[in-house]
């Protein structure tokens, strides 16, 4: 995979997730569930702004340091034994990991869920390589077992499928012949994959955060299964997106408190893995070798290009449960890896203009992402941003559409012209509904301006 | 000693829905403001902005700012938190404009949302007003979330004899107007009204209110489409005793 998950076009998008009734119910429902849970979760900690205030903070100021924390956190890494590499492109990324798995000769590769690694492309690297990888998180690897379906949620990436489609998917893949209850279909997925884990050559993760003081790499994950990709297998490679960094544990601990509860509404994970250097004499378990790869893929772009902010982003999800649009169409009418108001506010800048330019106008301007952000990213500041850079910087707006609006312009700049206009308004009864006017009539009806404008009554009523 | 204020009728308010103006304009006076509305305002340029043509916006935000500062009045107040935030937002799309940043500044600071003006400028939580009827309020996104006005409409509402004010399912969530992004997005829009009708019949209403008359043309646009009785109503129709329209 890479940040474009699909070929379509984004109407061709609209259309086939609108018409999917079972996608747009579970969805709907996985956010009412989960957007609960977070605000009982927020509730209960109290002071939400105050928190959200410290994360953002905190997650500014590394930005702004990002060299210093970057270097510090390297250096201790590497005093710790590990083995850091820097990656400039995707391309990069997958070149070191594919040194470092054939320099082992390793046959198979356990992972447990990374964002980045999709971002990179990795899985398809290593299978073209004759290297079998295998998804441990139990979203991914429905989603791996249902033919690579593409996630739907950065968090929660079969949010698009219930109990009874899963169900179905290992029935036809897997053999499964259990029932849909979730305890029953896990346990199942369970034991196929323990034989994974204790065959691998290599596990494979990615890094909710680098914690610079130490070198540590942490992972959070509620199935336990990044725990045994990160401590059974002899060697380990960790993908780490070059942004996320913490100074110390202090930081750290109000950045997982916040993404916890933001991501599923819980005060913490199950798991928290901590991993500094590879394993040393006086550990029982953990890889003998641990590779870093830190991934920068276009974000040094980001950083410098005025939408900085955006990398606060710690990957919680929220944003996307709050949306009113993924509401109706999931990650998978975004065609990227990243959906929702941090796709819209990401993907642009990170991956290109003239390829993301029609994402942006997936969003109402409802400003709700705003309001739930933990990190305060101004989502709805950088979208209204994206789209004036599209329509007046890179003029990727169409021939059309900057001549209605320049038509537009003079009429609503004229009091005269407007007037007039104001006089003609209820002739649209008469124009053919197709167009803009056709849009507005698929789903609803449009009231017929009134021949009698405010303007004439008052002028009545003022004398 | 009486209160000047100089109406904002917005382009919807003065063309599509001319009740929402009169009723506004109605409301004031009766309240005892002196109202004055300067003909040559025109649209705030929303729709421009909000497909990012900031440059070609300007255009019709000078034109609107000499209008709604001809008259020299203390206030001036629109129906709409929607395009009243824009006017706010002025200031930062005309910072560094020899000419224009200062008018900008002084007109995003006397312009006022009607339901947060009767609140927070006449002090009025009771216009007195009497509407029969079970309702329920959208409130609209620009307006609650990003102009801050939450509280003054449902404050008046409270107040109105003889209404039930219900809640109703996922009332916070965007009704899908989104100015241009109806037309952009139809299909998308579409869904999201969809929905929003689908749980303003679930409440059993007699009237939906809105302070928005975008939202509002985009709600009753689908309650008619699928045939509902459900009379949708601006919040100045309902502060004035139903409305006409």
């Amino acid at each position: 995979m890479s940040i474009k998950t699909s070929n379509l076009t984004l109407n061709e998008r609209l259309e086939k997730e609108l018409g999917d009734s079972f996608m747009r119910s579970s969805i709907a429902n996985a956010q009412d569930l989960l957007n609960q849970r977070r605000s009982d979760a927020f509730e209960e900690l109290g002071n939400y702004e105050q928190w959200r205030d410290n994360a953002a903070a905190i997650r500014a100021h590394v930005l702004e340091n990002l060299d210093y924390y970057l270097n510090q956190f390297v250096e201790k890494a590497t005093e710790k034994g590990a083995k850091v590499y820097f990656a400039k492109t995707a391309q990069d990324a997958t070149d070191h990991a594919l040194q470092i798995l054939q320099k082992i000769q390793a046959k198979k590769a356990v992972k447990s869920k990374s964002m980045v690694t999709e971002e990179v492309g990795l899985n398809e690297v290593l299978e073209e390589a004759d290297i079998e990888v295998i998804e441990t998180d139990l979203g991914e690897y429905i989603l791996q077992t249902d033919d690579c379906d593409k996630p739907s949620h950065i968090v929660v990436p079969a949010l698009h499928k219930n109990r009874d489609r899963i169900r179905e998917v290992f029935a036809e893949k897997k053999g499964y012949l259990g029932d849909n209850v979730p305890e029953n279909i896990t346990r199942f997925v369970r034991k196929k994959i323990r034989k994974e884990f204790l065959t691998a050559d290599v596990g494979i993760t990615g890094c909710n955060f680098g914690v610079a003081e130490t070198g540590t790499v942490t992972l959070v994950t509620n199935e336990g299964n990044g725990r045994f990709v990160t401590t059974t297998p002899k060697t380990q490679v960790v993908f780490m997106g070059m942004e996320r960094i913490v100074p110390t544990f202090a930081e750290l601990d109000i950045i997982f408190s916040m993404l916890a509860r933001s991501a599923v509404g819980a005060k913490l994970t199950s798991y928290l893995s901590f991993m500094t250097g590879p394993k040393a004499e006086q550990d029982k378990d953990g890889p003998e070798d641990l590779h870093i790869i830190i991934v920068d893929n276009g974000r040094s772009q980001v950083l410098k290009s005025g939408f900085q902010d955006v990398l606060r982003c710690i990957r919680c999800g929220t944003c996307m449960l709050e949306c009113p649009a993924y509401r109706h169409i999931s990650g998978h009418g975004y065609g990227t890896l990243y959906p929702g108001p941090l796709g819209l506010a990401l993907v642009p800048i990170l991956a290109g203009y003239e390829e993301y330019k029609d994402i942006t106008k997936i969003c109402s301007l409802c400003g709700a992402c705003n309001d739930v952000c933990p990190v305060k990213i101004p989502l709805y500041e950088s979208i209204m941003e994206h789209r004036r850079v599209i329509a007046e910087e890179k003029k990727l707006t169409g021939a059309i559409e900057p001549m209605v609006m320049e038509i537009y312009s003079h009429v609503i700049g004229s009091p005269t012209l407007y007037k007039a206009g104001t006089k003609l308004a209820h002739l649209i009864k008469f124009l053919p509904k197709v167009g803009p006017l056709g849009e507005w009539h698929r789903e609803r009806e449009l009231p017929v301006p009134s021949k009698k404008r405010f303007r004439d009554w008052y002028k009545k009523h003022a004398q | 000693m009486t209160i000047r204020v100089s109406f904002f009728a917005t382009c919807l308010g003065d063309t599509v829905f001319p009740d929402i103006g009169i009723q506004s304009v109605l409301l004031l006076e009766k309240l005892g403001c002196t109202v004055s509305f300067n003909p040559k305002q025109t649209c705030c340029a929303q729709p421009l902005v909000n497909s990012g043509f900031h440059e070609k916006a300007k255009k019709s935000m000078r034109t609107l700012m000499d209008a709604l500062l001809e008259d020299d009045s203390e206030y001036v107040v629109g129906p709409s938190g929607s395009c009243v935030l824009q006017v706010k937002e002025y200031p930062e799309l005309f910072k560094g404009d020899p000419l224009w940043e200062e008018k900008a500044v002084t007109l995003a600071g006397k312009i006022w949302e009607i339901t947060d003006f009767l609140v927070n400028i006449l002090g009025i939580t009771d216009v007195g007003a009497r509407l029969k009827g079970r309702a329920a309020y959208h409130p609209s996104c620009h307006m609650t979330r990003l102009l801050g006005v939450k509280e003054p409409p449902l404050t008046l509402l409270a107040n109105i004899q003889d209404l039930e004010l219900v809640p109703f399912k996922g009332q916070e969530k965007c009704c899908g107007f989104g100015g241009a992004f109806a037309v952009k997005l139809g299909p998308l829009s579409g869904a999201m009204v969809a929905e929003k009708v689908d749980n303003i019949v679930a409440a059993d209403l007699d009237y939906l209110i809105g302070a928005d008359a975008g939202c509002l043309m985009n709600i009753a646009g689908r309650i008619q489409r699928e045939g509902h009785d459900i009379k949708v109503l601006h919040i100045v129709q309902a502060l004035m005793g139903g409305g006409v329209s």
